[in-house]
């Protein structure tokens, strides 16, 4: 589904993320912890294509298209979608109207997963606008439903959000990624940035990495990366060599 | 009566067309009355609604006495030199709407104003609304497509009765060699509430308009919005005044303006003299191309339990705004169009279904040239 292969990055000049590589088949999923200010979120930029994140050398291939220099838009319709963790409001579109244009195949869905979602009624208020932390992310994961992506990128699906919300988003994010179904007819793949790992109650992540200083410093069983960033911090993954 | 409005049949296709975009429902189908006037000719009068008379100006004049009373009452005649060259006429042309109290309008009135061949068309309306009656005005004001250069100067008069209800939503569509000067008044009493909704997307060589509504009654409400895109051109000063006279008073003043080479000035004036009154001024304005806005609200506070607030922004869209949506897919044209036509959306409180559906129809006439 995705290969980073060398990948560099760099914002206003100064390079941030280094060296990246990344492999990331069909049906799997993904989970991405590191310390604030690593490059988590600038690494999901870069591999959706937003302005502003420049690709020094290496490359993004998805679907065995090479991507690194597609514009946003081309990526999001070949099927890359992203769960933002603070989107911007929009003053005066609608939330409905938004997803109006933005739906293919599922237009005829957006009732139906409005309300298993629980946003029905923000349908007609404006996009983000006022929102509390737990519609913000029931917003955005009704948004990537409707949009249907292949591989969906999920900048902490968690952060403000409270315990009632977190099923909600869990069990909906689950089913973005196909969870449901056998990984052997699975499709749907995710890259997810956590901090907590509630997440992981939902989803069952096959791969862990934990990014530093915008190099990746540990790939393995991401609850056995939890647990050590839960007892040691990240000062371990940090002085750790092994990758 | 004629049932619909045949009398314009000698207009083209294309300005039939400019008609309906400007709010004109040539079948009369949701109107429940209707005046239309080409340059200085009145071409059609009608109404449909028991209790609510539309009248040629003059002949409102002579048939009510007391009409005189309204003439340049809520507009001084001196005003300036559009007033007096109205006031100096001797012929007036305009029209007269008349709501009887209690009555009410189940569809809006529509008044057509259409300069044709004429280098000036002037004009005097009086909009009456009587205790607890209910009026729903649209204007369209249109210049043929043909039209090289002209005036338009148009007087209007509303009196807004005590519990009574006034919409006048007017749409324009003039051209790039046409200037405009309405110079309007409202005076509302007691309970009384006034909206007044105006768009200009199509292009105009300049607009001078600067209405005034006057609260004089207790509890009583004025709501202005204007949505207005500046084309290479055009000159459009633009404004919308509330003094608040009375306890229980409130206004508010919203303006969304984008400039796509155009100058657009846009005032905003809420003068709060007595304690127990509210009133909110809010301009945005995008600058898609080189041109100018300019924001003036002003907000004047008399006593000391009067409560007014501004807030305006000019600039362009935010970045992160087109991004998201084309991470959703749309690509950045579209992406950029949905935003504006977001930015427009402006939905009036209290607006009739069929007048807001004709707003969204002007604003959507003109998306494609977002």
């Amino acid at each position: 589904m995705l290969e980073i292969t060398d990948l560099h990055v760099s914002i206003e000049g100064r390079e941030v993320l280094h060296d990246i590589n990344l492999v990331i088949r069909d049906g799997e999923t993904h989970v991405m912890m590191g310390p604030n200010g690593s490059g988590k979120t600038t690494l999901l930029r870069a591999i959706m294509g937003f302005g502003g994140y420049t690709v020094t050398s290496g490359s993004i291939v998805f679907n065995g298209e090479n991507v690194t220099e597609m514009p946003l838009h081309e990526r999001a319709k070949r099927g890359m979608g992203m769960l933002y963790q603070r989107p911007p409001t929009i003053a005066g579109l609608k939330l409905g109207k938004l997803l109006d244009v933005t739906a293919k195949e599922r237009a005829d869905q957006i009732p139906t997963l409005a309300t298993e979602l629980n946003m029905d009624r923000f349908l007609e208020r404006d996009v983000n606008a006022g929102f509390s932390g737990g519609e913000i992310k029931r917003s955005e994961v009704l948004q990537l439903l409707v949009q249907n992506p292949s591989f969906v990128m999920l900048d902490e699906p968690e952060s403000g959000v409270d315990l009632e919300n977190i099923s909600l988003i869990g069990n909906a994010t689950a089913r973005l990624l196909e969870k449901d179904q056998h990984i052997v007819h699975r499709t749907k793949s995710g890259l997810i940035i956590t901090h907590t790992g509630y997440i992981l109650d939902y989803i069952d992540a096959d791969f862990g990495h934990v990014l530093c200083d915008g190099v990746f410093k540990c790939h393995g069983n991401p609850r056995e990366i939890l647990k050590s960033i839960k007892t040691h911090g990240y000062q371990e993954c940090i002085a750790c060599q092994r990758m | 009566m004629p049932a619909d409005v045949d009398d314009l049949k000698d207009l083209s296709e294309e300005d039939r067309n400019r008609l309906e975009l400007a709010g004109l429902d040539m079948g009369m189908g949701e109107r429940s009355g209707s005046f239309f006037q080409v340059d200085q000719e009145i071409r059609h009068v009608h109404s449909g609604t028991e209790g609510i008379e539309v009248l040629p100006i003059d002949e409102a004049l002579q048939r009510y006495e007391w009409l005189r009373d309204y003439y340049w009452n809520a507009v001084d005649k001196e005003k300036d030199r559009f007033t007096q060259y109205v006031a100096k006429q001797e012929v007036q042309r305009g029209f007269a709407i008349i709501a009887r109290k209690g009555a009410k309008a189940v569809y809006p009135l529509q008044a057509c104003l259409y300069l044709a061949d004429a280098k000036v068309q002037y004009v005097h309306n009086i909009v009456i609304a009587e205790e607890g009656a209910e009026l729903h005005l649209i204007s369209g004001c249109v210049s043929s497509s043909g039209t090289v250069a002209g005036a338009h100067i148009g007087v209007t008069e509303i009196y807004v009765g005590r519990n009574a209800r006034v919409t006048s939503t007017m749409i324009h569509n003039w051209s790039e060699s046409i200037s405009v000067y309405p110079r309007s008044a409202t005076v509302i009493e007691e309970g009384g509430i006034f909206l007044s909704n105006y768009v200009c997307m199509q292009p105009v060589r300049h607009i001078d308009m600067n209405p005034i509504a006057t609260l004089k009654g207790k509890d009583a409400v004025a709501r202005f919005s204007s949505i207005v895109v500046g084309l290479p051109g055009s000159e459009l000063d633009l404004g919308s005044r509330a003094v608040l006279k009375a306890p229980g008073c409130s206004a508010e003043i919203v303006s969304r303006m984008i400039t796509r080479g155009g100058t657009i000035i846009s005032r905003g004036e809420i003068r709060g003299e007595v304690a127990g009154t509210k009133g909110h001024i809010e301009c945005k304005g995008l600058i898609l191309e080189d041109g100018l806005i300019h924001a003036i609200p002003e907000i004047a506070g008399l006593v000391v339990d009067t409560e007014l607030s501004h807030e305006a922004a000019v600039g362009r869209i935010a970045r992160d705004e087109i991004e998201y949506l084309m991470s959703r897919g749309l690509d950045e044209e579209t992406a950029t169009a949905t935003i504006i036509r977001g930015f427009l959306d402006v939905k009036i409180r209290g607006l009739p279904e069929t007048l807001q559906r004709q707003i969204d129809a002007a604003i959507d006439a003109a998306e494609a040239g977002f």
